[in-house]
């Protein structure tokens, strides 16, 4: 790698990020795990001056239930994320993703917080954080501020984090009895992004109706997309194969994809109503279980 | 099977021995290019060009050189003072080293900028101001040779269209007489796409000239060290370099696949530096610059296929456009533009046979850089398996037992092709029946008739291929007219360790291991005393290195027979010690002995101690022997490829669910280190088959120019290889061996793409161009639907 020359600075709490940020002005990057920032700043297609290194901020990885929130620290690596417990168990929707996400040694380094604030669609998390109605903790010049994740991604790249914000915290209301998530994504090669990708939360009542549902596409717009016509179709009915099938071409018809090298337009149109027939069997057989 | 002649102690032939490498490698004390570094050793970058066809309209230095550390910017008119800004290609064309006025490819080096550290150097890249005014580029081959096609070549002299050369071999007024009047022809026309070698280190260089003792010293990416020495002292004598006072060491190479065999600008540029500067001067390539200018491939085959209406094979004719890019820069041996790419008649005997191809000139990187190919098999044995099968399809016939009824007989062999081949040997129905036993074939033609029944998507798809190896016979192969030997020269030393040096390069072939074995195998001293070393032209003897499969046909032959001599010389020794005459003494691997007394006997070991301590009067002392090994033949390995693929009809994904091998390489050295070559190769097969090709918009731009889009498969898309051999030795090479490593490379992309094509067959898809992508499965589906 061979970037353009920049300054590294390494904060080591919150405070001291934020600090650096303000004094280095707008254009002074965060850098967590780096595996977004780093591939672009080797091809030179980002020359930030300034890195500030927030991977070694003390108390911002962690995985915990705390009252009726699942709360994941923002520099929880995708590794965590894949080995832990809590979520293998209660949220596996997490499981699905990561080991589809990039490979072990990205995962070794990359966090969540990087991976949903660097805005990108094709990213995974973000799809899981639509799926999963996230809220997102950050902290900044301003103080602490509490997004959720309906009005947190702008555009392709732009997120409402401000200029010195970063995301400590991503807080997901804790998995309720009868709930169960899945994801998957199409991918030409292992570590690829998504040609599409679908990220699908339910939540049933004990008659088997649908109190809640989220389902989230990945890379199939310029910016992270919910599915909102096809979760209005599932909410408040029980789920049958007609209302999935119609779910499946909704997802076809709403998403907005480009043809490019993963495949045109249509085939990814197509594929998108597989997935998501597909992934709201999936979660709804865990939500049976 | 292959039994061996010697103890695992000793290691001969047969032995699945870990390569005696592995633990440099696995300890990180290999040494590549990159890792050589000279004190005052300067850093060199390229400044390549964003357009793939345009004038150079000015070229401004100045801000690149006002960065602190960046030395020099050198430009084509630079060089055009010393008359090294073209250079020649093995194929007597041209190529620019640097431009003087126009780009002919994206991504071609437009200037070199030097400086004191290479991060320095990109930064002085990327401050180097180039004005350009763009041309449109001619991407397609097909319309290069339209009439009003611009001239992309106007500097050579008399040519005055993009037509690089004709080739054809075989009859054809003979062959199309044929094709008209058969029961059956099937024709198709078969694209094998540009693809990229991918190994694990790019090419580079440090070069290093001292202007006292007047000596080059070049650490080079090489396969071919020597060859580049000869080209080196032809290209560059005017200028003051000679022969002997070039040395080119190629030391730990990270894979070649043919990508390793080319001379490349940054070479020329880097060794041109430091002979004007007098320091040393490092340059290496970085991925993207690797990966878009290196390529392999990318012929257009219109085939034709002629049979009797039960399918007996009467005919096969080729017409092919081969796309070279701007320069034709094939590393071919000279009388053999397109390779070995008559070997296209394949496994089949049938008397007519017709193949022609015309290459031009486009707008793309140059051309014809061998990918693990054995010079264009790959694409000749393509075109003749896709046929095959689609011939079967056609008549309605099992192409397992298609290929059986038109394989050339055991008996046969020799047999000599309808395009002038003389096949060694073979069973070509042993081997397809051993791959067929061991998928259960019959099994899975039932499986296949019931999936169909439910409507779902399996295929089988066979490949049954010939190879082409071991470059070759003095009569017919050389290279800038230095004939295609190679060599060995072996040192025992007094306490009986050796030390062998070749003519050959390897790049994680395992030659330390496998020649070792050789002569473990030949003189009967343990593998783990002798030393193998090769890559230092002012050391090793003289070769033409490693590629297309030649080291153990032409350097592992040299070994055993330098290795011959050296056991006569020690029975003459031996006989002398025992107090016998020489007829009177038996050698058996290790050991001579009295015929008769076989307890009166001496070591091999003992007698090299006598070559240095007790020597017979009148005879030479020392234990050393060097040959030359011109090959009366090629070699010609086969094998039989089953694929099983079951394709999701939905999302377009396939799914591989066995695939089966079966070659046939003659005797093997090292049964482990075939196996990894043919694990490697079929992962290099099933690359281009789905996955890998390089492409291009119309303005020339290439998509693919990273590994992010540019999808080397890895050991999660490779499916379980199941391995298994046939031997049957060549009948000319002195241990019966034949190469191996490139036959799953060439055998492999027909077998995975027979297999997809068969699986969509029922819906009335009757060919796919490689790569077959689920996208492109998907569209084809949709548009077989519509037909429907």
């Amino acid at each position: 790698m061979i970037p353009a020359p920049f300054n590294y600075h390494k904060a080591s709490t919150i405070e001291e990020a934020i600090a650096l940020s303000q004094e280095l002005g707008e254009e002074a990057k965060y850098m967590s795990g780096g595996q977004s920032l780093l591939p672009m700043m080797k091809l030179r297609f980002a020359s930030p001056q300034d890195i500030i290194d927030i991977s070694k901020l003390q108390g911002l990885s962690y995985i915990k239930e705390d009252g009726d929130v699942l709360k994941i620290g923002g520099l929880t690596t995708q590794t965590e994320l894949e080995h832990n417990d809590l979520l293998k168990s209660k949220y596996p929707i997490f499981g699905d993703a990561v080991w589809l996400t990039a490979d072990p040694s990205v995962r070794n380094c990359g966090t969540i917080g990087g991976n949903i604030a660097h805005g990108d669609a094709a990213n995974d998390q973000p799809a899981l954080m639509l799926a999963l109605r996230a809220t997102f903790i950050a902290h900044g010049p301003d103080g602490e501020k509490s997004i959720p994740v309906d009005e947190f991604f702008h555009g392709f790249y732009m997120t409402a984090l401000e200029p010195g914000d970063i995301l400590t915290e991503i807080q997901i209301p804790k998995a309720k009895p009868n709930s169960g998530g899945a994801y998957h994504k199409v991918e030409r090669k292992v570590g690829d992004y998504a040609t599409a990708g679908v990220a699908v939360h339910i939540e049933l009542d004990d008659n088997g109706v649908c109190t809640e549902v989220g389902i989230g596409l990945t890379n199939l717009s310029p910016m992270p997309m919910r599915l909102e016509r096809g979760e209005e179709v599932l909410r408040g009915n029980k789920i049958t194969d007609e209302l999935i099938e119609e779910v499946g071409k909704i997802a076809s018809e709403d998403c907005e994809p480009d043809s490019d090298l993963r495949g045109s337009e249509a085939y990814k149109r197509s594929i998108v109503n597989t997935i998501t027939k597909r992934m709201l069997n999936k979660a709804l057989e865990r939500a049976r279980k | 099977m292959f039994s061996c002649k010697t103890s695992p102690e000793v290691g001969g032939m047969g032995h699945s021995i870990k390569r005696k490498e592995d633990a440099r490698f696995l300890h990180g004390k290999g040494n590549y290019v990159d890792d050589v570094k000279l004190p005052g050793m300067l850093h060199m970058v390229m400044v390549r060009s964003p357009y793939a066809y345009a004038k150079i309209k000015s070229i401004n230095k100045d801000k690149a050189l006002a960065i602190d550390g960046v030395l020099a910017v050198i430009t084509g008119e630079d060089l055009a003072q010393y008359n090294l800004h073209w250079m020649p290609t093995l194929l007597s064309d041209s190529q620019m080293v640097l431009p003087t006025d126009t780009i002919m490819h994206q991504s071609q080096e437009v200037c070199a900028v030097i400086a004191t550290d290479r991060y320095i150097a990109v930064d002085g890249a990327e401050a180097v101001e180039v004005e350009y005014e763009p041309m449109q580029a001619i991407v397609d081959p097909f319309k290069a040779l339209d009439e009003d096609a611009p001239l992309l070549r106007p500097d050579k002299e008399g040519q005055e269209n993009n037509h690089i050369y004709h080739w054809e071999r075989g009859d054809k007024a003979k062959t199309e007489e044929a094709i008209a009047k058969a029961d059956v022809v099937v024709k198709e026309r078969i694209h094998l796409p540009r693809i990229h070698v991918a190994s694990i280190e790019t090419c580079g260089v440090v070069a290093s000239y001292d202007k006292v003792t007047e000596k080059m010293l070049i650490y080079l990416t090489s396969q071919a060290p020597h060859a580049i020495r000869t080209i080196v002292a032809l290209v560059a004598g005017h200028v003051g370099l000679s022969e002997e006072k070039i040395r080119i060491i190629a030391p730990d190479i990270g894979g070649g696949f043919g990508g390793k065999v080319p001379v490349y600008p940054g070479y020329v540029i880097a060794i041109a530096a430091t002979f004007l500067i007098g320091k040393p001067v490092k340059w290496i390539e970085d991925r993207s610059e690797n990966l878009v200018n290196g390529f392999a491939r990318d012929y257009h085959m219109d085939c034709e296929l002629a049979a009797t209406k039960d399918g007996k094979i009467q005919a096969f004719k080729v017409s092919t456009l081969a796309d070279h890019g701007y320069t034709d820069s094939s590393a071919n041996p000279s009388k053999y533009p397109t390779g070995m790419f008559s070997i296209c008649t394949g496994s089949y005997d049938y008397e007519h046979a017709f193949a022609e191809l015309d290459a031009v000139y486009t707008n793309k990187a140059p051309g014809g850089v061998a990918y693990r190919c054995s010079f264009r098999v790959t694409e000749a044995v393509h075109a003749i398996e896709r046929m095959v099968d689609k011939l079967a399809a056609e008549i309605g016939k099992d192409p397992a037992q298609l290929r059986l009824e038109n394989f050339i007989k055991k008996e046969q062999f020799p047999y000599s092709s309808p395009l002038g081949w003389s096949y060694d040997s073979g069973d070509y129905h042993a081997t397809l029946k051993k791959a067929m036993d061991m998928l259960g074939y019959d099994d899975y033609k039932k499986e296949q008739a019931e999936k169909r029944a439910q409507g779902k998507l399996m295929g089988i798809g066979i490949s049954t291929f010939t190879e082409v190896v071991g470059a070759g016979p003095s009569k017919d192969f050389d290279i800038l007219g230095i004939a295609m030997f190679d060599s060995a020269e072996i040192r025992v030393h007094p306490t009986g360790k050796a030390l062998a040096r070749f003519g050959t390069k390897s790049q994680g072939q395992g030659h330390e291991t496998t020649y070792a074995q050789i002569l473990a195998e030949e003189l009967g001293i343990p593998y783990s005393d002798i030393e193998i070393e090769e890559g230092d032209t002012d050391t090793a003897p003289y070769g033409l290195g490693t590629y297309a499969s030649r080291s153990t046909p032409t350097a592992g032959a040299a070994a055993a027979i330098a290795a011959r001599k050296l056991v006569d010389k020690g029975k003459k020794i031996a006989a002398y010690l025992l107090e016998v005459s020489e007829e009177d003494i038996e050698w058996e691997v290790g050991k001579y002995s009295v015929k008769g007394a076989p307890e009166k006997s001496k070591t091999i070991q003992e007698v090299v101690f006598a070559s240095y301590t007790n020597i017979p009067p009148g005879m030479e002392p020392g234990f050393e022997a060097t040959h030359y090994y011109d090959p009366p033949n090629l070699t010609f390995p086969n094998g039989a490829y089953i694929c099983v693929v079951e394709v999701d009809e939905e999302t377009g994904a396939i799914d591989v669910k066995r695939f089966v091998a079966i070659d046939d390489c003659g005797n093997i050295i090292n049964p482990m280190i075939v196996e990894g070559q043919v694990h490697g190769g079929l992962t290099q097969g099933i690359a281009p088959a789905m996955y890998e090709g390089i492409q291009y918009d119309d303005e020339g731009n290439v998509l693919n120019g990273t590994f992010m889009d540019y999808l080397v498969p890895t050991a999660v898309e490779s499916p379980k290889w199941e391995t298994g051999h046939t031997i049957t030795p060549s009948p000319h090479h002195p241990l019966g061996a034949k190469g191996v490593a490139e036959s799953p490379t060439v055998g492999a992309p027909p077998a995975i793409a027979n297999a997809i094509i068969d699986a969509l067959y029922p819906l009335g898809i009757k060919h796919l161009d490689i790569p077959i992508t689920p996208s492109k499965v998907w569209d084809a589906i949709q548009e077989a639907k519509q037909k429907a």
